[in-house]
């Protein structure tokens, strides 16, 4: 099953430049694991240490931000689109 | 060096004011590696807050789509401080993911004077940049 991931310029150095990669996994963690297998490095900046969602990401999938879906847990289905964005905050 | 025309910056300065005490925020987007200011897009604080900024998450994804549509990038990203100097906080610094963009602070602590300065930020390092306002 393949789901397209859109990568923004800021993660791009951990996939040879590519805007958007392809991926696989029934849910959003699994998704994330199999990406770093491809391109490693890439799972450090999109979860924390003790395996949550960095705040400094936001993650789609359809449209809709995984924070209202589950985070992590999301279920993903063969071609579901998900969009990473950093988010743009501050203080 | 940022190079920005004088309607831009004044209207980054305006949406400051307005949105005082709290903090405003926004970008200016550009042609994709043009380095130019062009289109003004100022967006809602979600947080609401004095001392904290954040685009709604589903607004920031509508923006990336758009300048991703038009060929476009943030060349501007801009907020502004209520209470203290135009100069990024630590927050502000952690939070930093354009490399390419140009972070404008405004602080509107003083009614009188608008402070409007501009950095670069990455990986954790700022560096301040000369501001050139032109008459367009």
């Amino acid at each position: 099953m393949a789901i397209e991931v859109k990568i923004p310029t800021i993660l791009r150095t951990y996939t040879n430049g590519e805007k958007a990669v392809e991926g696989k996994g029934d849910t959003l963690a699994a998704l994330i694991d199999d990406l770093d297998a491809n391109h490693p490095g890439l799972k450090g900046r999109l979860i924390t240490d003790d395996g949550s969602l960095h705040r400094f990401v936001n993650v789609y999938v359809n449209d809709e931000d995984v924070r209202f879906t589950g985070s992590l847990d999301t279920a993903l289905k063969d071609g579901d689109a998900v969009t990473v964005l950093p988010a743009v905050a501050g203080g | 060096m940022l190079t920005i025309d004088r309607a831009t910056h004044d209207a980054i300065v305006a949406h400051a004011r307005r949105d005082h005490p709290d903090e405003a925020c926004g970008v200016v987007a550009g042609p994709a590696g043009s380095d130019r200011p062009a289109r003004f897009i100022p967006m809602l604080n979600a947080a609401r807050s004095p001392t904290f900024y954040e685009f709604d998450s589903a607004d920031l994804l509508q923006l990336y789509k758009e300048l991703d549509a038009n060929d476009e990038e943030p060349v501007v990203i801009y907020h502004s401080h209520t209470a203290t100097e135009a100069y990024p906080s630590r927050t502000d610094i952690s939070y930093a993911s354009e490399p390419n963009a140009h972070y404008v602070l405004v602080s509107t602590r003083e009614t009188d004077v608008t402070e409007f300065r501009s950095f670069r930020i990455v990986d954790g390092v700022v560096t301040e940049e000369p501001v050139e306002v032109v008459d367009s």
